[in-house]
């Protein structure tokens, strides 16, 4: 590689929105069996980039070269049947069809007769995904899935049209740890086929696993390309924000406050059981576990969003049970969503409306809103979260990824919740805003919230939990805190069932 | 992907030079344009469209639709449909006909065709929140009973109405404008402040938006649900008051096919389909621009069978040019 023509090359590329140049003039070059990390904030113009390349939108300015030869796709078809595919973060399958299907949607083999060529398109598929060394059922809908799973179907899409290129979009935001070196293993393979691979992420260590030469972006414009030998994580950092990340320290233990939430022996059904905590006020505390483990459920349940079939939950001291998530609230209980575009935003609506939208209650009198006192409250917000945007009247849909997690995040502080349940609040966030977002949390628990955070990144919990319980099929196997709260503990319990007893099985508080 | 972290204020803001989007005008002013044009090629084609009269007939044919057209806006931002408002208009007719017949008060008449209609919303609402049937499903099960209620309540025969002081609301003026119409205005007024000033308006487009979102932020999903199908049935009450005012009798075919009419004047109105955009003034203006055309097209002596057709045609026209506009 290096000397060789580039697959695709990338010049001088531009893409302009009203008020903003999301991207200024980038250049970039792929070459074939390469792995190309593609780094930036959220903001940075990565996702315009890409879209450009795989045909979703037009550019303003600037060429792309494919083989040496000037291309121009008007639609994402023209770029897939050019070799060139783009897997997004938000996978389009179609959920009620079959693997099979899914795999080859577009073309698939025919008989005389037009009906479908059922053992030729199994075939097909069962050889794609040996390539892959993957297996899959052909015949299970992709809805049954896994999103690791779907994200392979979604490969050897791809690879079903021949693609010389392949983009990636933080393909590993919804992954655990296991199904990433599953990803990465295809990865590799792909690679020594020849295939270019553009790859994006915001977790760096990924990118020193996976990727040959890496390309950062800032506010639109190009900061710079290196062969990935050539980088240390800090030089990325600061190329991608223009500064250096500061270290947090671990926030106070909270001995002696009082006890906030407790939940005792909560189970649901098939789902999770036997689940135990307590929490108390300026408490942050943890849970670690593969996707699937039952985390997200845990804290649906103790919100009231899934109803559980067993154990209590105690809120200062009392007991309830919610049936509703608007019963939570009432109790001072706030959810931040797993998923911000599916559970947490109202995309196509203000960002005011957004904003204030749990709050409600607090904006007017006798069901009439006070514009005014939620303007205020809202531009308050804007300015101490740092929020990017035009003002309250701009739509959610419009803004990036970690201010739109920043909005969300501000709904539950408008509220002024002092139990909040986070699930995932950074994923898929930018450096920048995701120390922003830390830092907040530090805050809150100052104040006194109590904090339940549910994560797939160890080193997020590290950064911000005392304690840290690991969860692994619907169980809790162990809690860390103090001089247990090791790294390689707490993966070994997330990855094979943790602590033997007595072992490193703390109870705090 | 829109704004960014560290850009100067001034790019964010994009101070000092605004820039004029054709596209987002389309999208915004849209339907007013469509209106305007409208306007514009009738009054050219027949020289008595733009005659005093024929503008308060227009405003009057135009009342209950856009009352049925109110409710509707509601249901639709929720993401729901009612395709149950025509049959209720009927059930409500009719009862408030018998009402009136038997007892020969007004407001009690009144209150029983509201009643009614409150009380058909309520079963589509509790149907769909409780019941989880999908709404096109429930209210198109209502529009059979409610129907079918109606005809069995009359047997089939027209109840008269000849009760001056009622039939006032449907062929009286008031400040020289038809009473329907300003029933229509003020209904519409009324629903445009609830849906911008109140909380409750708040929560139906938070539902239509994201309606698991809006639950997780402690919004009753399934309460600002019934409401809105009993607003539906409360408008369709409405509208039967206005239709049996205005032709002194209530059949039980009364507002056939009014709910496509509805829908019409409220999709027209840029409101979408898939909840959380859209309100009530477009709705005043898809009810305009449909009243508008068919008055046009019986000024220009265009056969009753082509009137379908161009009134098809320009629903279609009209959500091509805002959804172009729209989709990016």
């Amino acid at each position: 590689m290096g000397e060789n023509q580039p697959v695709l090359e990338v010049q001088a590329i531009t893409r302009r929105y009203p008020g903003v140049t999301a991207v200024d003039g980038v250049d970039l070059a792929l070459f074939a069996g390469e792995v190309h990390a593609l780094l930036g904030e959220n903001g940075a113009g990565k996702s315009t980039l890409i879209k450009m390349i795989g045909g979703a939108l037009r550019r303003d300015g600037g060429r792309i070269l494919l083989h040496g030869q000037e291309v121009d796709f008007r639609s994402p078809a023209d770029a897939l049947a050019a070799g060139i595919a783009v897997i997004y973060q938000e996978l389009v399958l179609c959920p009620h069809l079959s693997v099979a299907e899914n795999v080859l949607m577009g073309h698939l083999p025919q008989t005389p007769t037009m009906a479908v060529d059922w053992p030729t398109t199994r075939r097909l598929v069962a050889t794609l995904l040996d390539q892959l060394g993957v297996t899959l059922p052909l015949e299970v809908p992709v809805a049954r899935l896994s999103t690791a799973q779907q994200q392979m179907v979604e490969i050897a899409k791809a690879l079903s049209r021949d693609s010389r290129v392949l983009v990636l979009d933080e393909p590993s935001a919804a992954l655990g740890r296991r199904d990433l070196e599953h990803l990465f293993a295809v990865i590799r393979r792909l690679r020594e086929r020849g295939v270019a691979i553009v790859y994006i992420s915001h977790r760096l260590e990924e990118v020193f696993e996976i990727a040959d030469r890496v390309t950062v972006l800032k506010d639109g414009a190009l900061v710079g390309a290196w062969p990935i030998a050539d980088v240390t994580m800090h030089g990325l950092v600061r190329a991608m924000t223009g500064r250096d990340l500061g270290m947090l320290a671990a926030p106070e233990t909270t001995v002696g406050q009082p006890l906030k939430l407790e939940v005792r022996r909560l189970g649901r059904r098939g789902v999770f059981a036997d689940v135990s905590l307590r929490l108390h006020a300026g408490d942050v505390v943890g849970i670690a576990g593969l996707v699937g483990s039952g985390r997200t459920e845990v804290l649906r349940a103790i919100f009231g969003a899934d109803q559980p079939d067993a154990g209590e939950v105690l809120v200062d001291g009392e007991p309830v049970r919610f049936r509703s998530p608007a019963q939570a609230l009432r109790h001072g209980l706030g959810l931040l969503p797993e998923d911000r575009k599916t559970q947490g935003l109202l995309l196509g609506r203000a960002l005011r409306e957004n904003l204030s939208l749990a709050s409600l209650g607090r904006f007017s009198r006798f069901g009439l809103l006070q514009l005014g006192e939620e303007e205020r409250a809202v531009r308050g917000f804007i300015q101490s979260l740092n929020i990017a945007t035009r003002g309250p009247s701009q739509s959610v849909v419009t803004l990036s990824g970690g201010n739109q997690q920043k909005v969300v995040l501000a709904r539950w502080l408008a509220r002024r919740c002092r139990i909040l349940l986070f699930d995932e609040p950074t994923r898929g966030v930018d450096v920048g805003a995701k120390e922003e977002i830390y830092r907040l949390i530090h805050e809150l628990a100052e104040q006194g919230a109590a904090i339940l955070v549910v994560s797939s990144e160890l080193k997020e919990l590290f950064a911000i939990c005392q304690r840290i319980h690991v969860m692994r099929e619907g169980r809790l196997v162990g809690e860390y805190a103090g001089e247990s709260l090791r790294e390689d503990r707490v993966a070994e319990a997330m990855l094979i069932g943790g602590a033997s007893d007595g072992d490193a099985a703390v109870v705090a508080g | 992907m829109g704004m960014q972290r560290s850009l100067p204020a001034e790019r964010i803001l994009g101070r000092g030079h605004p820039r004029v989007d054709a596209r987002e005008i389309l999208t915004k002013y849209g339907t007013v344009i469509a209106l305007l044009l409208l306007v514009v090629v009738a009054s050219f084609a027949s020289p008595r469209f733009l005659s005093p009269v024929n503008l308060m007939n227009v405003l009057r044919q135009t009342a209950i639709v856009g009352v049925l057209g109110i409710g509707m806006t509601f249901v639709i931002l929720t993401a729901g449909i009612d395709l149950s408002v025509g049959a209720t208009l009927a059930l409500s007719a009719v009862l408030l006909a018998g009402t009136l017949d038997a007892t020969g008060n007004i407001w009690l008449a009144m209150a029983a065709a509201l009643l009614v209609g409150a009380f058909v919303g309520l079963a589509n609402g509790l149907g769909v929140t409780l019941g989880r049937v999908q709404p096109f499903v429930m209210t198109l099960g209502m529009l059979g009973i409610a129907r079918s209620l109606a005809f069995l309540y009359t047997k089939g025969e027209p109840i008269p109405v000849l009760e001056m002081d009622f039939l006032k609301l449907g062929i009286g003026y008031l400040w020289r404008i038809p009473v329907p119409s300003i029933v229509f205005l003020a209904l519409l007024a009324v629903a445009a402040f609830a849906l911008h000033y109140t909380r409750f308006g708040r929560s139906v487009y938070a539902v239509g938006s994201n309606e698991e979102a809006a639950r997780l932020s402690g919004i009753s999903v399934g309460r600002d649900k019934v409401l809105v199908y009993v607003i539906s049935g409360l408008t369709a009450a409405a509208g039967a008051i206005l239709y049996t005012a205005q032709f002194a009798a209530a059949p039980a075919i009364a507002g056939e096919g009014y709910e496509l009419d509805a829908i019409a004047a409220v999709v027209v109105g840029g409101t979408s389909l898939f909840g959380g955009q859209g309100g009530v003034v477009g709705t005043f203006i898809g009810a305009l621009i449909i009243g508008i055309l068919s008055n046009a097209l019986n000024l220009m002596g265009v056969s009753p069978f082509a009137q379908p057709l161009a009134k098809g045609a320009l629903i279609i026209l009209a959500v091509l040019l805002v959804g172009r506009g729209r989709r990016s």
